[in-house]
């Protein structure tokens, strides 16, 4: 079954966690990992660590040099990813330099091996992607794009193209974090999306508390997750992190 | 035989040879597009040129002298020519770049612009231009970076500029960058980011180009009126490598000129303390460009080390790479102690304190002694960097190589 289809047949809004490979450290992330699922995760979006990570907020900058610092590095998180078999659907996230120096055919290989499917690289916009979506789909893998406020319409007949299992509506201008609110603008990028593709329209980047997930899916098809579980396993550790995926799931359904 | 360079200019995907393009996350993509349609109107308006060469003239202080300079000359016998950027109003060629780019964001009616800066010569011109044109400035500097260029900060800060420090990574110039396109991702509706050198995404380092190349049109013909002839040698340092491309422009392909560039060789590139990213580091894509870099073989960026805050970065700009691969250009480098060295040895010879960037340059003519005529650029003055060398020479006396 394709991404697409399995986040279609779910039967229900999608709840995405990020977690970051690693974090909060290599010996607890297995711990995480079990727990946000068990919580209700539909699928999840696992950050593969970056030394620059200019698409992401504090939070998400600590998870990566943590990680980092225990080094966990992008072969590492293939394997430990790879060796802990999720039992939902994933897709990584990373930046592109990490694919370019393994070789877009070659990483698309090891993230298909390591379960994937599909990955989303915040610095590689459609119009720099052509080789990447093609070594993405001799893998299988969906090229998952993002579509933000400023795109415009013929931007987003491209990525739409372009991409497969879901698209990612950034919902604010900025970067990941936690948000006090959920932006007014992230309605309008998925009825954006929605007039193009009926392909899932999961909304992202500032969806922080179990309201603005149930807000946000009152218009979506489901919400990504990540600063806020994160920020709470660095606060207060793994189970104050799983309980707020729970509190999610509790949320939107 | 030839006399006038060749016209460097990039495809439509912004690329310079396989060098170049746009990797910026799509919420930026709009905002780069809309920078590059202004830049292509703008080039060709005359209307631009000529307030932008009134204000190179009467602000800014433009020509700058090409300086023959002979106690030099005659140390390390050859010829040496020094275009003198240090003149330039704000102390470095960085305003040539900014005084463009605001009358850019003033045409794209962006009423705010951020930069990011180094040594904090490119964060003082873009405070500057910010009083000059009335705009809201922010700038991003590493706090290892504010430290030791602390007067710059001051500087900035009388100019009506917030400067924020920035604790991430390694705490210089790349994650200054960093942080500056994450400002840019929040706030690019109102927001020009004015980057500071020839790197990023497409249109910028062809943008910068074009801006700085001024420097390379005006040395060529006052070389041409002074020694009557063109030099043998053209000699820049490079770190993102704005000053660079702006003199190497006007010579690039002209049969008989050697174009030099030199990057920080740190600690000595057998160490992993340098930022010598064109002669010694790989191909891949840092700050929305694909260029030379300096990576781990997994792809995560390494941190560069030198002693100067403005050479201090991982990474260079894509038509470096480009002139590199081309054989138009070839790159050198020199470690911080020749750095420091010729920094005294510059000033001592021609009472002219050079920036540590430029003092790079003038090291690899003391090691090199090319013979001829060679134009020195020197990018920038070097009281920013007094205090540096003073607190240096007392750490570790007595070469002043850092501990």
């Amino acid at each position: 079954m394709t991404l697409e289809t399995y986040l279609r047949e779910r039967g229900r809004k999608i709840l995405a966690p990020y977690l970051m490979c690693g974090f909060p450290s290599p010996q607890a992330f297995p711990d995480l990992l079990a727990g946000v699922i068990d919580a209700g995760a539909d699928m999840l979006e696992i950050g593969i660590p970056f030394s620059d990570p200019l698409m992401d907020g504090p939070v998400i900058q600590r998870a990566a040099d943590v990680a980092l610092g225990n080094e966990v590095r992008p072969a590492v998180a293939l394997r430990t990813i790879e060796a802990l078999a999720p039992s939902v659907p994933f897709v990584y996230m990373t930046y592109y330099n990490p694919i370019l120096a393994m070789g877009e055919e070659e990483f698309a290989k090891r993230a298909r091996a390591a379960g994937a499917d599909g990955v989303i690289v915040p610095d590689l916009p459609v119009d720099e992607a052509t080789s990447w979506i093609a070594a993405s789909r001799a893998q299988d893998l969906a090229p998952v794009f993002l579509a933000a406020p400023t795109t415009p319409r013929d931007r987003l007949e491209a990525l739409v193209a372009a991409g497969s299992g879901f698209v990612y509506c950034v919902s604010l201008l900025g970067v990941t974090g936690v948000r006090a609110s959920l932006s007014d603008r992230a309605r309008d990028v998925v009825d954006a999306v929605r007039e193009l593709t009926d392909r899932p329209a999961l909304v992202g980047i500032g969806v922080s508390t179990p309201e603005q997930a149930a807000e946000a899916c009152s218009f979506a098809d489901g919400v990504v997750v990540g600063s806020a579980i994160l920020a709470a396993a660095e606060r207060d550790g793994v189970d104050a992190a799983v309980s707020l995926v729970k509190q999610m799931r509790e949320a939107i359904d | 035989m030839t006399t006038s360079p060749i016209d460097i200019q990039p495809d439509e995907h912004g690329r310079f040879g396989e060098y170049g393009g746009r990797y910026a996350p799509e919420v930026l993509m709009p905002a780069l597009l809309e920078v590059e349609r202004a830049w292509r109107e703008l080039r060709t308006d005359d209307a631009f040129w000529t307030e932008l060469n009134t204000l190179r003239r009467d602000y800014a202080g433009r020509p700058t002298p090409l300086y023959r300079a002979d106690r030099l000359s005659e140390h390390i016998g050859a010829t040496v020519w020094v275009k003198r950027e240090d003149l330039m109003h704000t102390g470095s060629h960085k305003l040539n770049n900014v005084l463009g780019q605001c009358l850019l964001a003033r045409r794209l009616g962006k009423p705010r612009v951020i930069a990011e800066t180094g040594a904090g010569q490119h964060g003082v011109a873009t405070a500057t231009g910010a009083a000059r044109f009335g705009l809201d400035c922010v700038v991003y500097m590493g706090a290892v970076d504010m430290e030791r260029q602390a007067l710059n900060v001051f500087r900035m800060e009388m100019l009506g500029t917030k400067v924020v420090g920035v604790e991430s990574g390694s705490r210089t110039l790349k994650d200054a960058i960093n942080e500056a396109f994450r400002d840019w991702v929040a706030n690019v509706e109102d927001t020009h980011y004015v980057i500071g050198s020839v790197v990023g995404p497409h249109p910028f380092p062809w943008m910068v180009k074009e801006l700085q190349r001024v420097v390379g049109d005006e040395a060529r013909e006052q070389m041409l009126a002074q020694a009557g002839k063109l030099p043998e040698t053209v000699v820049a340092c490079v770190g993102g490598g704005s000053n660079a491309i702006g003199i190497f422009s006007g010579f690039v392909g002209i049969d008989g000129v050697r174009l030099v560039g030199v990057e920080p060789g740190g600690l000595g590139l057998a160490t992993e303390e340098h930022g010598a990213s064109v002669s010694a580091g790989s191909d891949g894509v840092l700050h929305g460009a694909r260029t030379r870099i300096l990576q781990a073989p997994d792809g995560l960026i390494r941190e560069a080390h030198s002693v100067s805050a403005g050479l201090d970065y991982p990474g260079s700009g894509p038509e470096h790479a480009y002139l590199r691969a081309s054989g138009l250009a070839e790159y050198a480098s020199v470690t911080d102690e020749e750095a420091l060295e010729a920094f005294h040895t510059f000033s001592r010879l021609e009472g002219i304190v050079p920036a540590l960037e430029a003092a790079h340059a003038i090291a690899w003519l003391l090691r090199e002694r090319p013979s001829g005529d060679v134009i020195l650029m020197l990018s920038g003055r070097g009281d920013k960097d007094v205090e540096t060398v003073k607190n240096l020479a007392s750490q570790d006396a007595p070469d002043g190589r850092p501990s």
